[in-house]
């Protein structure tokens, strides 16, 4: 790998850390650096300075707090889908961490890494949108909170400010009755999703009381199926879920590229909204 | 079924005696692990890009972004000025000593070889070709000044599709004009073999283009001492590429010495004369420095060259009852912007080989090669032979689609018996052996045909989401490159021998030199094997050299699965000369007559005494030389050059399952059994590697790989991203098994086998493909089957 020339600097602590970045508009926080090296090889981006939050121990691991999961930035994939406390609070990012490239990629890149670098295409985005989780912004200014529905602006463009850094995402509980799936849909064992979709669904008297859709890959954004959330409201198992994840690619603009032209990503939505809601109600 | 499983399934077939398994002393037979691994896998190795010399410089290559267009500007004056930058070089700058890159293999009268100079000019023609270089301290400093250097285009017409390019009024990629060749061969009379025919088939297929994805890149060295100059480079050819060389930059050849050191992999994409190899000697021979090239990944998805991308347009003949009458063929190969090294030869690999396995009176093949403003194409594992095995093993099925049989029972009706080999086929090659009948009904024991084919009825009558289709490919090859005759007859540039040489070290150990090449194939372990079986010596007394003009002075390397049915023979048959001298050592030690010696266990004994001279004493006498006999030199070696009289023919039947998800449009292979008979098998652990690594080639290009173009002739798959290789994650456990038919054109009945698990894959895969979609009224899929093609062709179908 061959990037062009950039300076480096390990912060010891995470106000380190923001002085650093608010003291230069064009430097980059290095987490796992799995998504931000592959620019640089390419030389699609030109940092003059790299900040790496690699050995801010704060900014790892994951708390169970009373009403929320709160995961650090710096929390590897492999970290996360082995977490106990993930599994048993919100195990739908565990589900869809797991599906996250190798383990070499899992072992390196992070969580806040894949929420900060704001790729629809990435599987974590859906999900924590899906949830309603709360993203923990620091800078040299403070602190502040960014709900999931506001992070994500536009392609590999998010709420963050350049001067700030996410320092952890709060994962609210959804408590008993709930049930999750992430369905991803890829070429290969290694690809990004062509399409993927995060589910939580809670049941009742058999059929759907709520149900929370984030589709990953459909859109410049990650993007919630309302309209197919809004029509699963009350549905029984059956042909009433079918029609209503018919709705999964409603006001959706997903990208044409070679692995896709947007009508079959539209078409794939449906089919693998329809499959996410089946497996997270038990239906599967 | 797992693969060991099947391995064990194998040993049960040599109880009933069809494979040869080696007597306890034997060596050829067994599954010996390869002698290379532990130095490969332990790190210990000699890649080029890891290879350090003195005062060494850096090369990179500034790359055309365009895929037509005039050079109007090269200005490398910036990129010379900056810290660390040695020097830096525009094509004009080596236009009088660069030459051409050449192309061996002029394949007609008629063909068009432009001038391919090493780095473009005055105008590229394809994407990634290299415009100027920058000379720097190290590879970062000459990526900075890759930016530095200014270049201007005036673009001229992209030429992006084979039929657009042959229409008079296309933009032209060369002066002369888009064609480079065509050719027409005809056996029997296909005209009348299509009139009245009971059925015609008539179908085109495209191949579509491919990137071979070796695991080691390219990498290369140059250094000169004034006087000689040595070329390490991560080649398949070194002995080739030294003449090539000697000829192309005029460095004489006796002062050029080819270095391969370990190279890992190739798949033909080394075999190759690059642009790199020669500049990096030109530059070295200016600068007076050590030079190197590396290339990275998507470097080397715009420029090694690419494989396949065929029109394959097939008119087939038959009758009621499914016999065939006869072939036509009809291609478009596309040769992209030049003629490599053996670039329109490619073609001509498949041209005898679209009739496959099948009888038929009547044959016609007609190529044109086409000029188009894309990366060139040359040899790809296979190199012909999987596309025209491809195309004819698809259209069989549609044969047998056609006239509701099973596809089984058409290639029964139309294959060659094992009773009527030698059999010369249509096209005009001599099958050596093969028992196509064997092969076939131990697949489909494996496989489970019927059981298969009941579970599809039964998917079928449900309308199960979830089809399933079931492929068959009964393929044969030709390999083992190559007679020299032969390959004069085609006009290629070369001979097809192998060279061999065995000499016994004075301590009883054995070096042997070989002109083979290897690059990931086992040679020396293989090698070791035959050598430890001739002179009788133990497998850990051989040891083999290769891959260096001044160790290896003779050689015609390694491609087209030629290493053992050529170099391996060779090997034997210098130690049949060895043999013989020894011979005639110990007759004279033993003082009695030569004809009273018996060769049993790496020693001449006297026949019905007990005195005897082991082949390490005999080596050992040699070098003392105190007691020759007269005319016998103090030496225990000898060479031995083989050059066959045929090609040879491995074959065997592959069956696929697949699981068509008719909602996405997902393919998933459930099972595979590939059932090969490639002659004597002198290492079967080396064998099934090959089968599998071959097997996983052909489904990538069934189902994943493709280069992908866009209309101005940008390459789009220039990373793993969006050029897809799939990995074990990706692939169904294999299982394999065998046959062995021996090969009667040499001496250890060996047949190739390099290629034959990715020429046998692909129909089958793409077979069953359609076949899950036949209901649908769907009777051709494209390559790659991606989901989306598959969901279209359902949409299309449903609508
Ligand atoms: C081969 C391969 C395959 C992959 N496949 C998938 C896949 O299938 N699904 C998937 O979801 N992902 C995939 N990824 C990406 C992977 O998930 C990365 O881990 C993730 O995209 C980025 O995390 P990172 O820690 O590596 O971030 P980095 O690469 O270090 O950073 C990415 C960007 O985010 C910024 N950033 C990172 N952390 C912070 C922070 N705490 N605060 C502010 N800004 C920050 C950086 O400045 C940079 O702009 C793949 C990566 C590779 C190399």
């Amino acid at each position: 790998m061959i990037p062009a020339p950039f300076d480096y600097v390990r912060p010891g602590s995470v106000e380190e850390a923001c002085q650093a970045l608010a003291a230069d508009e064009d430097a980059k926080v290095l987490a796992g650096g799995q998504s931000l090296l592959p620019l640089l090889r390419l030389r699609l981006a030109y940092p003059s300075t790299l900040v790496d939050i690699g050995r801010l121990p704060e900014l790892s691991g994951v708390h169970d707090r009373d009403d929320h999961v709160y995961i650090g930035a710096m929390t590897t994939h492999d970290d996360v889908l082995r977490s106990p406390v993930i599994h048993g609070a919100c195990p739908l990012v565990a589900l869809a961490a797991a599906t996250v490239a190798d383990p070499a990629v899992r072992h390196r890149g992070t969580f806040g890494g894949s929420l900060a670098h704001g790729d629809p295409a990435g599987d974590l985005p859906a999900v924590v949108l899906a949830l309603d989780a709360v993203l923990v912004a620091r800078s040299a200014r403070g602190e502040r909170e960014i709900p999931a529905a506001e992070f994500f602006a536009d392609y590999l463009e998010t709420a963050l400010e350049p001067d700030e850094i996410l320092a952890g995402v709060r994962i609210p509980k959804l408590g008993p009755g709930w049930g999750y799936h992430y369905e991803k849909f890829h070429r290969t064992a290694q690809a990004w999703a062509v399409v993927g979709v995060a589910a939580a669904v809670k049941r009742s008297d058999g059929g759907i009381e709520e149900a929370r859709i984030g589709l990953t890959n459909m859109g410049a954004t990650p993007v919630r199926a309302r309209a197919a959330e809004a029509a699963l409201r009350g549905a029984e198992a059956g042909d009433r879920v079918r029609a209503a994840c018919e709705e999964a690619a409603a006001d959706t603009s997903p990208p044409a590229d070679l692995h896709a032209q947007p009508d079959y990503r539209r078409h794939l939505a449906r089919v693998l909204t329809h499959r996410a809601v089946r497996t997270a109600a038990g239906w599967g | 079924m797992t693969e060991l499983d099947a391995g064990l399934v194998g040993e049960q077939i040599a109880e009933s005696g069809q494979i040869s398994e080696p007597d306890g002393a034997r060596e050829i037979g067994r599954a010996r692990r390869r002698k290379e691994d532990r130095r490969l896998l332990t790190g210990h190795t000699r890649w080029t890009d890891n290879l350090q010399q003195p005062g060494m410089l850096h090369v990179m290559f500034v790359r055309s972004p365009m895929a037509h267009a005039r050079i109007t500007r090269v200005d490398v004056s910036a990129a010379r000025d900056l810290p660390g930058v040695v020097a830096a070089f525009s094509g004009r700058d080596f236009a009088d000593e660069q030459g051409s890159l050449p192309c061996a293999w002029p394949v007609s009268e008629d063909i068009v070889i432009p001038d391919h100079p090493p780095m473009a000019v005055s105008q590229v023609r394809y994407v990634g070709e290299a415009v100027a270089c920058v000379i720097a301290t190290d590879r970062y400093r000459a990526a900075d000044a890759l930016e530095a250097v200014e270049v201007d285009y005036e673009p001229l017409p992209a030429v992006m599709d084979m039929n657009e390019a042959l229409a008079p009024d296309s933009p032209k990629v060369h002066e002369a004009g888009n064609k480079a060749f065509s050719v027409t061969i005809t056996s029997g009379d296909v005209e009348a073999a299509l009139r009245d025919a009971p059925v015609v088939i008539d179908r085109t297929y495209v191949q579509q283009r491919l990137i071979p994805s070796a695991m080691e890149p390219r990498a290369v060295l140059a250094s000169t001492d004034g006087d000689t100059f040595t070329l390490w480079s991560s080649t398949q050819i070194p002995h080739v590429l030294r003449v090539m060389l000697a000829v192309t930059t005029g460095i004489p050849e006796h002062r050029l010495r080819v270095i391969a050191p370990d190279v890992g992999g190739g798949f033909g994409s080394k075999l190759q004369v690059t642009a790199e190899e020669v500049l990096c000697l030109l530059l070295t021979r200016r600068l007076g420095v050590p030079v190197k090239w590396t290339e990275s990944r998507s470097e080397g998805n715009l420029t090694v060259h690419h494989g396949r991308d065929q029109i394959q347009h097939l008119t087939l003949a038959a009758e009621a009852d499914g016999r065939i009458r006869g072939l036509r063929v009809r291609l478009l190969a596309d040769m992209g912007a030049y003629l490599m090294l053996v670039t329109p030869g490619i073609p001509m690999l498949g041209a005898s080989m679209f009739n496959g396995i099948y009888k038929m009176d009547a044959y016609e093949f007609g190529c044109t090669g086409v000029f188009t403003t894309k990366m060139p194409t040359d040899a790809y594992r296979g190199a012909g032979r999987p596309e025209a095995t491809f195309a004819i093993e698809r259209i069989m099925d549609e044969l047998a689609a056609e006239l509701k049989m099973d596809p089984v029972e058409v290639r029964r009706r139309n294959w060659i018996g094992h009773e009527e080999f030698p059999y010369t086929t249509v096209s005009g090659l001599t099958y050596d052996s093969g028992n196509y009948e064997a092969a076939t009904d131990r697949a489909l024991a494996l496989f489970g045909y019927d059981k298969l084919r009941a579970e599809q009825a039964d998917r079928r009558d449900r309308r199960d989401p979830v089809q399933l289709g079931i492929g068959v490919s009964t393929y044969t090859e030709m390999c083992g490159l190559a007679p020299s005759r032969m390959l004069g007859m085609a006009n290629y540039g070369a001979g097809g021998w192998e060279h061999g040489s065995v000499r016994m070290l004075p301590t009883g150990k054995v070096e042997v030199i070989t002109g083979t090449s290897p690059h990931g194939q086992g040679h020396v372990t293989a090698w070791s094997q035959i050598v430890a079986d001739s002179l009788g010596v133990p497998f850990d007394d051989v040891t083999v050299l290769h891959g260096d003009t001044a160790i290896a002075h003779k050689g015609m390397d390694t491609y087209g699965s030629r290493s053992l049915v050529i170099g391996g023979v060779a090997v034997l048959q210098a130690c049949e000369k060895v043999k013989a001298k020894a011979r005639k050592l110990a007759a004279h030690l033993l003082e009695c007559s030569p004809d009273d010696l018996e060769f049993d266990g790496g020693a001449f004994t006297v026949r019905g005494t007990g005195s005897a001279k082991t082949i390490q004493e005999l080596a050992f006498a040699a070098f003392t030389a105190h007691d020759l006999p007269e005319g016998v030199e103090a030496r225990l070696d000898s060479d031995a050059t083989f050059d066959p009289d045929n090609y040879s023919f491995p074959h065997g039947t592959h069956l696929c399952a697949v699981e068509v998800d008719t909602e996405t449009g997902q393919a998933r292979i459930r099972s595979y059994v590939a059932v090969d008979d490639v002659g004597r098998v002198v290492n079967p652990l080396i064998v099934r590697g090959q089968v599998h690594g071959g097997i996983a080639q052909g489904i990538a290009q069934a189902l994943f790989e493709e280069a992908v173009y866009d209309a101005d002739g940008n390459l789009l798959t220039t990373t793993m991203a969006d050029y897809l290789l799939p990995s074990a994650a990706d692939l169904p456990d294999f299982t394999t098994d065998r046959t062995e038919t021996p090969s009667t054109g040499n001496p250890l009945g060996v047949k190739g086998v390099g290629e034959a698990g990715t020429i046998a894959s692909t129909p089958a895969v793409v077979n069953a493909v359609v076949d899950a979609l036949r209901p649908y009224g769907i009777d051709d899929i494209r390559m790659p089957c991606t989901p989306e093609r598959i969901w279209r062709a359902l949409e299309g179908a449903r609508s």
